[in-house]
Order: structure tokens, then C-alpha cells, then sequence
């Protein structure tokens, strides 16, 4: 089932991965489990002349372990998922390079630290729908919208957040491949929610240099 | 209490009453229960036809669907569902399935018919508040399906309303709409608070002599939580509905930023309501679900006192982890650590739950009846919708399967899974309810298509998930990233097709048994709890004799007594009394 999930090209989506395939595992070994016990129950304790049913109330011992076992096996993922979760949504990695993405109906709209190096003020420079990045860099976003809520949703980078009107969220990821990557809108946000999406351009450090020249850098006059 | 005599005085005269108060302002459980059924089966039609719509639109992005061309515009352009109705079919389905089908049959049907038949009383601790409390929802139904012919069309923010998106009407562009979908669910906030006091009251109070709390069938258990459940999480709905109406009506800002409101707060009030609510829908389904595997398996429930307890358990965490719908909602990512550890303690209860299940199955003596295949479907679809939440659970991977078709596979294997224990109550009480015999092989193949047709619609959706295809989008193949999956949107909908096609056969057997079907015996599948003690059906005031209770409801194959069934108020003298629970 898994072979389905999108390419990761992110530095911390292997952890998010390999938590997916771990519970995957353990959900499946249960599901077999309980349904090939249900099945050989179903058909060795059917109905049949002459015989009646066990009468037991249940087994105290039983229940106990059937109780402690998933017990501890969910405290335990719960552990393992708290370190990758603070990993992906607390510590963002110290950086230079910062992508606003202010989301309104229906677009993401990108902007960039103008001549004055400060994102957030008046020259910033502004795309619709297109970011573009280094590779293996750590990107960091500040998320904001301008009417409904949105998410920002990258799934080849493993990377989703809401972005709320009203809030500045932060968020991060570094790209660890260069290519073009869709940008879905992953919160209903009105009529126009379906096709509300951008594009991740991640390109080597010389392909990068090149397309902030071209864009970036102020315009002579 | 004053009123249960004035429900003895009314019961006394019965008789009398005419056809307006027996069939329509009805102050007997029994009939309203009755009436909660024929509401719930109506409004199952007009939710599984809006699902219909939506598969159309998945698997054939804007084509025209066959026979739909009459509809005007704006609401639908040639029988092609433009994205504003898309919006609008996927919310109606939802709150209507949720709100109108689950709660009203779940626990309006059966926890009116079965509760005092099942501790042995008359009826109802207020019998007019019962009355009320139906007719209340009547109201709200009627609202809501009434927002279907406002300008603008129905609600279009989604089942959960997430404000600002519903909190102004220039985001949805539905104005009047949202506002009926707010005031339907205020209303029928008030119908389910009647109902709750109603059971709540009415299990404390009037349990028959010797009906101690561990006496009661699990059934009347998982009602008993659910209706304290529902008096406790709907005062939030109701406030934070209300906050939203006046954020669209009054110019208040509860939840929109521009005026200093937070919209995620709306967020916390609906899943603090909504994730009790999720244990709402699904605990008279478990309860239902022991009662049906103990009396098949005709042994006793595996672990009652654990079954029990699991649901107590549950009706407490469920208050602890509501923010596991918020993980990626930019509320802070330290409280989302904290609610992935409640919500994996919660997991432990309803693990409980199935192996005890399977403990019940196990040295039975088991007779594949039709309420027991669905009895057998609840489970096989709890435990994978079950297994599936522990992936949400799990925080990073929540990240990237949020707002995605894993999350609708998920919770349809939980909530559409509830359908499964729906259909095994009907076949299993109907004819306590109605006097008259289903017909047995029509059920059987109804479960078989159905079986075959929930998994065939529901199961790929996990594929889809895996691959990040986002829920509540109106065209899939809009995303380059898709593309390659569009096929299986397209099994999907023709399963689902398949799906709804096959419920014909249990509406043709429903309305044939209700006319013609054989007429049914007192205690047809030879089982211990005081429902099958009544007359079938129970007159007005159930019970010729008030029974008396002398052991638990699961006695089946007991060694005292010859039959492999042994009734709840069965007198076998002091000697066998004192052994039996």
C-alpha cells in the first residue's frame, strides 16, 4: 500500500516514513491476526448438533495482557513520534534564506526579501503561485492569509501546515533534490479550493544564483 | 416521581386513544422510537443520493450526470455539478448522515424503543418530553432540508464549518444556507438534550426489581454513556453555534481576526463537541454489536464488566483529545504532543473491545443469522477504521495524511462502519418492533453486496491517502501528482454505485416484512434479555406482569437450566438463583 507515497525529497521526511511503514506493520500484523482468528472461530465454532457453546464469562489473565500489550506498544509510538514531530514543528534550523507565502483566494501569493534584505516591508518582491529554492538549504516560511483558512501542503516534502488569518506561522523544510514540485491547497477554503495550488522549484545552488539574478535582484534603473 | 404516574395515567387510558395519538403526537417510546427509524431511513436516502453525486463527480470530473439536466443553474449546468454544489453535496452529506441518519436511528430508534423494554419498565421517565424531543428533530430537519431550496443553495463549508470560511457568507458565497444549517443543528440540539435527560432519568430510576447497573444488557450501557455524553458536549455545539450566527448576522467577531476574534477557536469549541460526538455515534453501535454476538454466539459476553468499563473509559478520554484533529492547525506544536498521548491511551479501550469480541466468538456455538453477518461487519470494519486512526495518532505522519482520503477512509470505516451495526438492530429487533418476521434470505444477500460494495468504495481510499490526495476537492485531475490515481477513483465509484444500488434490497424487504412479512413469535432468536419477555409487539406499557430480574443478560449454555438460553427474569428457585450472576 505504501509504494504509493510520493517521493521524498525532503531532509526529515525518511522519519516521517519510516514511522508510516513501522505502524503500518504493526496495524497489519493486527488486522491478519484478528481476522484469521475471526475466520477460524467463525467456522470451527459454528453451529453443529449435539454441541453447546463454552460457558465462560472470560479470562481475567487474558484480558490483562491483551490490555498491557497494546498499551505499551502505543506509549512507545507515541515516544518515537514525539521526537520526529519536535524535530519537523519546533526546532526550525537557524537560516538566512525566508519565503513569505501569504495565501487569499485562491492563490498562494511568494515574496522575497527586497533590496532593504528584510522580508515583510514594502519592496518585497512578489510571485503568484511559484516558489522557488536551493537545494539543501533549509527554507524557512512565514505563512499568513489574507481572508479563510488555507494549508500548505507539499507532499513530496512531507511538509503541511494551516495558514490562519490573523497568525504569522512558521514553518521549514530543506530539499535534499532538485525538480518541480506541486503546492496543493489542503484546506477547503471555498468554491475555488480545487486547483488552488503553486509549484516548488528546487534547483541547484548555480541554477538558483541564475533565477535570483533574474528576479531578485534590484532593477537598474 | 410525579411524572412516571402521570405516564402510568396515560398508559391506563391507551385504549382510547385515537389514531392522531397513537401514530403521530405518540406519547409511547415504542412508536417514537418507531417514528426516529422512518425520519433516520428517509433522510439515509437523500444523504446516500448526495454521496452518489459526489463519486459521480470524482470519477468523471465535470461531466454531466444522466437524468440531471433539469436542475436549473447556477446549481447545476446541464446536469454538470459546478464546484460551488460540489461543496455544497459533500457538506449536506455529511451533516446529514452524522445528525440525521446515525444519531436519529442509533440513538433516537433505539434508545427510545429499547431502553425501558430492556431494564423492564412501562416506558420513558417523560413521556412528553419524549414526544417533544422528536418532534423537536422533526423541526430541524425539516430546516435543514428546507436550506436545500434557499437561494444560494444549502451550507458549503464543510461538515465541521470551519470559521472564517463560514462565519462570513463572502467567502462561500451561501448566505442564507449556513445560517439554516446553524439554526437546524441548534434545534436539534435542543431534541437530543430532551432525549439524553430522558435516558439518563429514566436508567436510574426505573430499572426493573433486581436490574442492578451490572445487570443491564451493554446495549443499555452504551446508551447510558452516550446519552451523558450528549448532555455534556452538546452545550458546546450549541454555544459555539450561536457565536458563529452572530458572527454572520450580528456583526460579531467570535472567530473572524479582522474584528480580534480567533478562528481557532471555533476549532477547539466543534471538536471539543465533535470528538465525543464521534463516540456518540459509535458506542450504541457497540453496545448493539455485544448484545448481537453474545446471543449468536449463545455465550456469554466475553469480559462484561471489562466492556463496560472500556466504555466508561472512553467517555472520559474522549474529552482529552480533541486536539488530535488540530495537529496541523498552527495551534502550538507542544499541545500537539500532548494530545497524540491521550489519543493513543484512548486507543487501548477500543482494542479491549474487539479481542473481547473475538473472546466471545471463541468455543461458541455460532449460527450465522443476518444481525449476526452485520454484527460480525461492525467489527471487521471498527477494527480497520480503528487501526487507521493510529497512523493520525501519530503526529508526523499526521502531517502528511491530514485533510487527505486516508482521513476519509478512516473515518468512513468508523462512521459508515456504524451502518453495518444500524442494519444488524433492524434485522434483530424488528420483529419486537413491528410484529412481523424479515425475510432471512433477502437480509443475507442485502449483507453479502453490502459487504462486498463498503469495502470495494472505502478501502481504496486508503490507497489515495497514501498518495496525498487531498479530501474535498471538486476536480482530482487538476494535480499532475494525481493523475496516475484517477483510476482508482473510478473503482471507487462504481463500488459506491454498487453500494447504494444494493440497498434496495433491504428497503424492499423492510416495506414487504412491514406489510406482508410472517408474523413474529415473542422470542424469536431464543434470547436472554426482557424485550423478548414483552408480548410481541408490546402493547402500550410493554409488560402484562412487571418482570423480575434474577441474573445478568449474557446466561447462554448456562449449566443450570437444559436450553441453551436462560431469560434474565427466569425464576429457578433460591438454589439456582444464588449460583447464576
Amino acid at each position: 500500500m505504501l509504494r504509493w507515497l510520493p517521493q521524498d525529497v525532503s531532509t526529515y521526511g525518511h522519519e516521517i516514513d519510516s514511522l508510516f511503514y513501522l505502524i503500518y506493520y504493526i496495524t497489519a500484523a493486527t488486522f491478519i491476526l484478528v481476522t484469521v482468528l475471526m475466520i477460524v472461530f467463525l467456522v470451527k465454532y459454528r453451529e453443529q448438533p449435539g454441541r453447546r457453546a463454552t460457558y465462560s464469562h472470560g479470562n481475567t489473565t487474558l484480558e490483562i495482557i491483551w490490555t498491557i500489550i497494546p498499551a505499551v506498544i502505543l506509549i512507545v509510538l507515541a515516544f518515537m513520534s514525539a521526537s520526529t514531530w519536535a524535530k519537523v514543528k519546533r526546532q526550525v534550523p537557524d537560516t538566512d534564506f525566508e519565503v513569505g507565502v501569504t495565501a487569499k483566494q485562491f492563490n498562494w501569493e511568494v515574496s522575497y526579501a527586497g533590496p532593504d534584505g528584510k522580508l515583510g516591508s514594502e519592496d518585497d518582491i512578489k510571485f503568484d503561485n511559484d516558489v522557488h529554492v536551493p537545494v539543501h538549504k533549509p527554507v524557512r516560511l512565514i505563512l499568513a492569509s489574507n481572508d479563510v483558512i488555507h494549508s500548505f501542503f507539499i507532499p513530496n516534502m512531507r511538509f503541511k501546515q494551516d495558514v490562519v488569518p490573523g497568525r504569522r506561522i512558521i514553518g521549514w523544510f530543506e530539499a535534499t533534490q532538485p525538480g518541480k514540485y506541486e503546492i496543493p491547497c489542503a484546506e477547503l477554503c471555498g468554491f475555488g479550493h480545487s486547483g488552488m495550488k503553486g509549484w516548488l522549484y528546487v534547483h541547484t545552488p548555480e541554477e538558483y544564483k541564475k533565477w535570483a539574478d533574474e528576479n531578485l535582484a534590484p532593477k537598474a534603473q | 416521581m410525579s411524572d412516571t404516574a402521570a405516564a402510568d395515567a396515560t398508559h391506563a387510558q391507551h385504549a382510547e386513544l385515537g389514531f392522531i395519538r397513537t401514530y403521530i403526537f405518540s406519547l409511547d417510546h415504542k412508536m417514537i422510537g418507531r417514528q426516529f427509524l422512518f425520519m433516520g431511513l428517509l433522510m439515509i436516502i437523500v444523504g446516500g443520493l448526495l454521496a452518489m453525486l459526489v463519486r459521480w463527480e470524482l470519477a468523471w470530473p465535470e461531466t454531466p450526470v444522466p437524468g440531471l439536466k433539469f436542475i436549473p443553474e447556477p446549481y447545476m449546468y446541464e446536469g454538470i455539478i459546478p464546484p460551488q454544489t460540489y461543496n455544497a453535496l459533500f457538506t449536506m452529506h455529511a451533516t446529514i448522515m452524522i445528525f440525521f441518519v446515525v444519531m436519529p436511528i442509533m440513538v433516537g430508534t433505539f434508545g427510545n424503543f429499547l431502553i425501558p423494554l430492556m431494564i423492564g419498565t412501562r416506558d420513558m421517565a417523560f413521556p412528553k418530553l419524549n414526544m417533544l424531543s422528536f418532534w423537536v428533530g422533526a423541526i430541524a430537519t425539516l430546516v435543514m432540508l428546507s436550506s436545500f431550496l434557499v437561494p444560494g443553495g444549502p451550507a458549503a463549508g464543510g461538515w465541521t464549518s470551519y470559521a472564517p470560511l463560514a462565519a462570513r457568507a463572502q467567502y462561500t458565497g451561501v448566505e442564507w444556507g449556513q445560517n439554516l444549517w446553524i439554526i437546524s443543528l441548534l434545534i436539534l440540539g435542543v431534541s437530543s438534550l430532551m432525549g439524553s435527560i430522558n435516558y439518563i432519568t429514566t436508567i436510574i430510576n426505573m430499572r426493573a426489581p433486581g436490574m442492578t447497573y451490572f445487570r443491564m444488557p451493554l446495549t443499555v450501557w452504551s446508551l447510558f454513556i452516550t446519552a451523558i455524553l450528549l448532555l455534556l458536549a452538546l452545550p458546546v455545539l450549541t454555544a459555539a453555534l450561536a457565536m458563529l450566527l452572530f458572527d454572520r448576522v450580528a456583526g460579531t467577531s467570535f472567530f473572524l481576526p479582522e474584528g480580534g476574534g480567533e478562528p481557532l477557536l471555533w476549532q477547539h469549541m466543534f471538536w471539543f463537541f465533535g470528538h465525543p460526538e464521534v463516540y456518540i455515534l459509535v458506542l450504541p453501535a457497540m453496545g448493539v454489536t455485544s448484545d448481537i454476538l453474545s446471543t449468536f454466539s449463545r455465550k456469554p459476553i466475553f469480559g462484561y464488566h471489562a466492556m463496560a468499563f472500556s466504555m466508561i473509559a472512553i467517555a472520559f478520554l474522549s474529552w482529552i483529545v480533541w486536539g488530535h484533529h488540530m495537529f496541523v492547525s498552527g495551534m502550538n506544536p507542544l499541545l500537539g504532543t500532548a494530545f497524540m498521548m491521550t489519543t493513543m491511551v484512548i486507543a487501548v479501550p477500543s482494542a479491549i473491545k474487539v479481542f473481547n469480541w473475538l473472546g466471545t466468538l471463541w468455543g461458541g456455538s455460532i449460527r450465522l443469522t443476518s444481525p449476526m453477518l452485520f454484527a460480525l461487519g461492525f467489527v471487521s470494519n471498527f477494527l480497520i477504521g480503528g487501526l487507521s486512526g493510529i497512523f493520525m495518532a501519530s503526529t508526523p505522519v499526521d502531517i502528511f495524511i491530514h485533510d487527505t482520503y486516508y482521513i476519509v477512509a478512516h473515518f468512513h470505516y468508523v462512521v459508515a462502519g456504524i451502518v453495518f451495526a444500524l442494519f444488524a438492530a433492524v434485522y434483530y429487533w424488528f420483529p419486537k418492533m413491528f410484529g412481523r418476521t424479515m425475510n432471512e434470505g433477502m437480509a443475507k444477500i442485502h449483507f453479502v453486496l453490502t459487504y462486498i460494495f463498503f469495502n470495494g468504495a472505502f478501502f481504496p481510499m486508503h490507497f489515495l491517502g497514501v498518495a496525498g490526495h487531498m479530501r474535498r476537492i471538486y476536480n482530482p485531475t487538476q494535480y499532475e501528482f494525481l493523475l496516475p490515481l484517477q483510476h482508482w477513483n473510478v473503482f471507487i465509484t462504481v463500488s459506491a454505485l454498487l453500494l447504494g444500488a444494493s440497498q434496495f434490497i433491504f428497503l424492499g424487504n423492510f416495506v414487504w416484512s412491514l406489510i406482508a412479512g410472517k408474523k413474529a413469535e415473542q422470542n424469536p432468536w431464543k434470547a436472554n434479555t426482557l424485550e423478548w419477555s414483552a408480548p410481541t409487539p408490546p402493547p402500550h406499557g410493554n409488560f402484562e406482569v412487571q418482570p423480575v430480574v434474577y441474573r445478568g443478560p449474557y446466561e447462554y449454555s448456562s449449566p443450570d437450566v437444559k436450553e441453551d438460553w436462560l431469560p434474565q427474569d427466569k425464576d429457578l428457585g433460591a438454589g439456582a438463583a444464588a449460583r447464576a450472576h
